[in-house]
């Protein structure tokens, strides 16, 4: 088969059997039915063309034809002078914006175009949508830094530090004439009075402030001793907040050698500064509160310390008191047992000495006598007649001669 | 600075192992009595640090040269 001319249309038109439909520049009276394609297929076969061309894409246009429904979901076009696509924001994406914008609102919306098989119509999925007015190309910008850094795993909450428990001296990065650095320091000395604040004054807001605010962040990782930062501003508008959202400010904040606070004053939303800092706070106020301990909650937790500690030592020499107690008894027990054996003992003996007494055989009816001079008389040569001696009988003494 | 930003840290740590040793029951009584010893000087430093004086605040100033000086801040 002979390869048909070079257009870029052309694949769309194949039937299902993969041979080449007729173009429709050249139609035919009668169709061939086998060739021809159901719309279905047609528009399946577009809507393939159309989403692969295009993906998902920025887009700037005015809102036109705003019809907001009570299901949340928003359809409208999105028109220049000369050109309009119809487009649909499902309620998951609404809720995001808020309100929807009036027709004539200029924005920039991420958008994936597509066909819709039911009418054959062009359609855009609006994902995102930012007015361009002033905000929307700060909020454009700032999505891009905050994918950057993200990108770069400065936003992962792994890089975390934990803040020093007592600080000793910390860097206040702020406007030394706004009212965020009279919060800190009237919060600082209220909590914690033993802390030195080093004020690095940078401008925040207006031309420069990006570049002078790493420039301050600079001057704090060449200060000696800092063991805490704290970077911000009270609160303002978007506009006076944008040096916050800077990529190298936040890239100077993830440098900080020491943790860091960020408190940039915006109650609904964060700051990629914030983002990037170890700790947000939503105040200077609050961020002081968070750098520093309470003096009064300290000297509570070191009162109940001083307790347990002398609890502490009274419990362990009360122990040793009982210890030194039951010892003593010990000893005594001893000393009584030393005393009493030998006694016993004697007990003993003197029972044994009564029963080899002599005098016990006294007792059984013999008797002892005994001469003038003590000796015990044996035989009759000792007492000659008229010889005087004792006679001991168990009783007593009986004064006797010999007959 | 004399003082490293932790001490005060250390010391609470170092206070809260002293009593948890004087509260446990094996600890001979010299070893208690050092203990208690130590820990009075540490509560007395932990106490001194919390009474000091009102807070410090500077202002950083960097000249041309990119020196880095600090002095009092007039608030």
């Amino acid at each position: 088969m002979k390869k048909p001319p070079e257009d870029p249309h052309l694949p769309l038109f194949k039937s299902p059997s993969g041979e080449a439909g007729v173009p429709p520049s050249r139609p035919t009276a009668l169709p061939p039915s086998p060739t021809a394609l159901s719309v279905t297929q047609l528009v399946s076969a577009l809507r393939r063309v159309v989403e692969e061309a295009s993906g998902t894409l920025w887009i700037k246009g005015e809102i036109a034809g705003m019809k907001a429904y009570g299901s949340g979901h928003w359809y409208f076009s999105l028109r220049d002078p000369d050109s309009a696509i119809k487009c649909v924001m499902w309620k998951s994406n609404t809720t995001k914006v808020g309100t929807a914008p009036v027709d004539g609102t200029e924005v920039y919306a991420l958008v994936t175009p597509t066909v819709w098989a039911d009418k054959g119509e062009l359609k855009a999925a609006v994902q995102v949508m930012l007015p361009t007015a002033g905000i929307g190309v700060q909020q454009l910008s700032r999505e891009k830094v905050r994918a950057a850094l993200e990108k770069d795993g400065l936003l992962d909450p792994s890089r975390k530090r934990q803040l020093p428990a007592y600080p000793r001296a910390i860097a206040v990065v702020t406007s030394t004439d706004g009212a965020a650095l009279r919060d800190i320091i009237i919060v600082t000395r209220k909590r914690w009075s033993s802390v030195r604040l080093v004020i690095v004054g940078a401008t925040v807001q207006g031309d420069g402030a990006a570049r002078d605010l790493c420039r301050a962040l600079k001057v704090v990782n060449r200060l000696p001793g800092i063991d805490l930062c704290i970077i911000g501003r009270g609160g303002g508008s978007r506009e006076d907040l944008h040096a916050f959202d800077d990529e190298k400010v936040c890239r100077a904040v993830a440098a900080l050698t020491m943790p860091v606070v960020s408190a940039v004053g915006h109650e609904t939303d964060a700051s990629l500064t914030d983002l990037v800092a170890d700790l947000r706070a939503a105040t200077p106020s609050a961020a002081a509160e968070r750098a520093v301990p309470d003096r009064a909650d300290c000297l509570r937790h070191v009162a109940s310390l001083s307790s347990r500690l002398a609890h502490g030592l009274r419990r362990r020499t009360g122990l040793v008191a009982e210890r030194l107690a039951r010892t003593g008894d010990r000893i005594e027990v001893a000393m009584v047992r030393r005393i009493r054996e030998p006694r016993a003992s004697v007990d003993r003996l003197a029972g044994q000495l009564e029963a080899l007494s002599p005098l016990r055989v006294l007792g059984r009816g013999y008797s002892v006598a005994r001469l003038a001079d003590g000796r015990v008389a044996r035989r009759r040569a000792d007492l000659p007649e008229g010889t005087e001696f004792t006679l001991r009988v168990s009783d007593g003494d009986v004064p006797s001669r010999a007959g | 600075m004399a003082d490293t930003p932790d001490t005060l840290s250390a010391d609470l740590r170092r206070l809260e192992e002293i009593v948890r040793s004087l509260e446990s029951e094996d600890t001979d009584l010299d070893r208690a009595l050092a203990l208690f010893e130590e820990g009075v000087g540490r509560l007395r430093a932990a106490r001194d640090r919390l009474g000091e004086a009102e807070a410090r605040v500077q202002k950083v100033l960097e000249d041309a040269a990119g020196h880095l000086t600090l002095s009092d801040f007039e608030e």
